[in-house]
């Protein structure tokens, strides 16, 4: 007996020393029967080198296990996979471990946001990060919290910021190091955005970068009057890592009032751009603004996808970029500098960039108080849901709206705490609206999703899968050359990459609103998506 | 200019200058999102004219407590204490698009004239009109058309005498017209219900649930007109007057009490 309780505390300890170093988060391609970030690793390419699952046999996927949620909120999280064990988050903030092979339940930890949380779309969540032992959760009340992987037990809880005026954390935090990045969501509600880090063990900030340039901060000009005080700049997702040049990737949010910028004359920097951060101080190193002045909500709250390309000749570490303002960029990740902008849509409200890469603003393509008509329309080209990058394949796999526009109306805003600050709204074109979750009556012409391919060297489309219905679902792309994706219209399908063919399908009955991810437990590859209110581990059949 | 027309154009400016002297002219959305609001709750008791509570002409500022745009926001927000008016559930944008609606409809010239016979509007639309044939009215006739049995709760009587003289012009989504054409090259046409990238679910011509897989059509198209002819030439103006009188009498299947 005494021997068995041993060798069970041994078994057990074996666990312990598999801790999260950020060596093993740096290297995760060596480790791909785990998923150990929000998009797989710090390059944000949400690419597996795992290939079981391959074009010739994925015919045979079957559902293995499921896991439904206690909650009716939209389940964006990605789950993590460490070892054998699955975390994801139950919106808006329960953390649930589970048996990454059987889907059992080891525990759940509640935590319960204030009800003073202001959230414009949904109580959500998009998941963890972990760094050894510890698990890391934002919470939509505006905490940071670390909770004990092994037990689920709150380790520490800062509140960050306030969540009574429309502050609340919904993105998976990202690990530099030893610290923990975030950054708030609230762009609806006049906050003033920011990425900051702490110190993972305590949760002590280290530093913080406000995403709208204030007194005495070069961007300042940019901002008429007080209006940088409410001016928005919100942080959805997680930011990317590039080690070489210890620089971290963040994109950001509208400016605020959304639909409105008579208050805010300038360029409001540094709202719906990129910018890259040095992981050590937070230091501003460049910006990119993808919408100078922004009107249309054109947040650019987008996974900043890195890779290394032979751009015109020569090798060149450039960043890869689908834009919700309806253009595919590609910067050069180390100075920042625009080396191409390319619509993957159709867009009207702006035609090029000058030599800088400023959009050319059409003329006359601006909300007004009786609605202009603009492509791409109010939810934008793409969101805030994973593109994908294959380096096999060598495409840029972006979930997209296609003929989608939206009637943009500018109303008078004025900033009450706590209070929806949007300035107007992008108002659905067709009759039955895009608000409803009725059946599809949409015509083709009316706007669709589709999976597109593009090739990032030229910005051309290599080929696009169709659907019928709009989507906000992310891509997984794989060593096989396969592509997961789902939909507004509850399949959950995987494509050729190479080709966009569709090579299988499942009815999961619920929307798609997450991305999806893959890991391997006990030998086989299996494949999770989040639809409806359930969480999907797919396996070949045995 | 005929009488008449002199008459619409002084009930338009004195309708614009009573609004001026109160906000802006409401903008198109505005008033299209009020419409939406007030048909799916106020209609309910105020009837589509928002004339149908006694003293009370919404869209004629005939109110009993309200002067001004505020008040009304107020009222809509809040309720009146003490009467059948329940506070609403809208924030102020909400209330605002919906006294939006209310503004555009003392600036429409048209107005239901009550001048139709229910009963001759029934037989109307039971035999001579062969509206059955197309629409259902409480459980009787066809379910390819639109359902009638409500719609004096939702349409307002101009409306409704516009879609009978004049049904051009695009059709509500939920009553878009559907057709396939299988591989085999059978043509089945109906009402769409949903569809999606793999499949089309419609009523087909014959009031049957029919799902097909896209993968077996050679064709599907869409319409998003009516099929429907003009009454026009079918019928007289007091016949068509009849006709709205019976429409706007239907008001739906109400709950019975226990």
């Amino acid at each position: 007996m005494m021997k068995r309780v041993l060798f069970a505390l041994l078994v057990t300890g074996s666990t312990l020393q598999a801790q999260v170093s950020f060596e093993r988060l740096l290297r995760s391609d060596n480790e791909p029967q785990n998923w150990l970030t929000y998009s797989g690793s710090l390059r944000g390419q949400r690419y597996s080198t795992l290939a079981q699952i391959t074009p010739a046999n994925v015919g045979n996927l079957d559902p293995q296990w499921i896991f439904q949620s206690r909650s009716l909120e939209k389940f964006e999280a990605t789950p993590l996979v460490v070892d054998g064990v699955m975390y994801t988050v139950q919106a808006p903030n329960d953390i649930v471990a589970l048996d990454a092979a059987t889907g059992r339940v080891f525990w759940v930890y509640s935590y319960r946001p204030s009800t003073l949380a202001r959230l414009c779309c949904g109580r959500v969540n998009r998941g963890l990060a972990i760094l050894g032992d510890t698990l890391y959760m934002g919470t939509i009340d505006g905490h940071l919290i670390a909770v004990d992987a092994q037990d689920g037990r709150l380790v520490w809880d800062v509140k960050l910021t306030k969540p009574e005026a429309g502050y609340s954390l919904t993105l998976a935090p990202l690990i530099v190091k030893d610290k923990v990045i975030v950054g708030p969501a609230g762009g609806e509600y006049g906050i003033r955005g920011f990425v900051a880090a702490y110190e993972a063990r305590t949760g002590k900030e280290i530093w913080r970068f406000y995403t709208i340039a204030g007194p005495g901060e070069p961007g300042r000009e940019t901002w008429g009057g007080d209006s940088w005080k409410t001016g928005g700049g919100s942080i959805w997702v997680t930011g990317s890592y590039d080690p070489e040049s210890n620089l971290t990737y963040w994109g950001i949010g509208n400016a605020g009032p959304d639909r409105n910028g008579d208050s805010r004359p300038g360029d409001n920097l540094y709202t719906s751009s990129v910018v890259a951060l040095d992981a050590d101080s937070g230091k501003l190193k460049w910006h990119y603004q993808f919408s100078p002045h922004d009107e249309f909500d054109q947040d650019a709250t987008q996974i900043a996808v890195l890779a290394n390309l032979q751009w015109k000749g020569a090798p060149r570490k450039v960043m890869l970029w689908a834009n919700r303002n309806g253009y595919f960029y590609v910067l050069d990740r180390t100075t920042g500098e625009f080396l191409s902008g390319t619509p993957f849509v159709r867009v009207t409200w702006a035609e090029g960039f000058d030599k800088q890469g400023r959009p050319n603003r059409v003329p006359g393509q601006e909300p007004t108080p009786q609605g202009t008509l603009v492509y791409p329309g109010n939810q934008g080209a793409t969101n805030w849901y994973s593109p994908s990058y294959s380096p096999r394949t060598g495409l840029f796999y972006v979930p997209t709206w296609v003929n989608y526009a939206s009637l943009f109306i500018k109303r008078p805003s004025t900033y009450v705490e706590g209070q929806y600050f949007g300035g107007g709204e992008g108002r659905a074109t067709d009759a039955q609206g895009l608000r409803t979750g009725t059946n599809n009556l949409r015509t083709e012409d009316e706007g669709y999703g589709a999976i597109l391919a593009i090739d990032p060297l030229t910005g051309t489309r290599k080929w696009e899968y169709k659907m019928t219905d709009f989507t906000d679902a992310g891509v997984l792309t794989t060593a096989s050359d396969l592509l997961f994706s789902g939909g507004r219209e509850g399949y959950f399908y995987a494509l050729d990459a190479r080709t966009g063919a569709l090579l299988w399908k499942f009815t999961v009955g619920g929307q798609v609103q997450s991305s999806p991810m893959t890991y391997s437990a006990g030998g086989r590859q299996y494949v999770v998506v989040n639809a409806g209110s359930s969480l999907f581990a797919f396996a070949l059949r045995q | 200019m005929a009488p008449w027309l002199l008459v619409v154009a002084l009930a338009c400016i004195s309708a614009t200058v009573r609004l001026g002297a109160q906000q802006a002219v409401p903008s198109p959305p505005d008033v299209e999102d009020g419409q939406r609001l007030f048909v799916g709750s106020c209609a309910n008791c105020h009837g589509p004219d928002g004339d149908a509570v006694p003293g009370v002409d919404l869209g004629h500022n005939q109110f009993r407590r309200a002067s001004s745009d505020a008040d009304l926001i107020e009222i809509i927000r809040r309720g009146i204490p003490g009467t059948a008016m329940p506070p609403g559930n809208y924030s102020n944008t909400q209330a605002t698009q919906i006294v939006a609606y209310l503004r555009s409809l003392g600036l429409s010239p048209e107005r239901s004239t009550n001048s139709g016979d229910v009963s001759r509007g029934q037989a109307l639309l039971e035999g001579k009109g062969q509206c059955l044939t197309c629409h259902q009215v409480n459980g009787r006739g066809s379910r390819l058309g639109p359902d009638l049995s409500d719609v004096g709760q939702l349409r307002r009587a101009a409306d409704l005498e516009r879609a009978i003289v004049d049904p051009s012009g695009p059709v509500r989504p939920q009553n878009r017209a559907v057709l396939v054409v299988t591989k085999d090259g059978e043509t089945i046409s109906g009402r769409l219900l949903n569809h999606d990238t793999f499949t089309v679910l419609m009523l087909d011509s014959t009031e049957r649930l029919r799902a097909f897989s896209t993968s077996a059509l050679r064709e599907v198209s869409f319409s998003k007109t009516s099929s429907k002819t003009s009454y026009r030439d079918k019928l007289s103006s007091q016949e068509i007057a009849d006709l709205v009188a019976y429409l706007t009498s239907l008001k739906g299947v109400k709950a019975r009490e226990p």
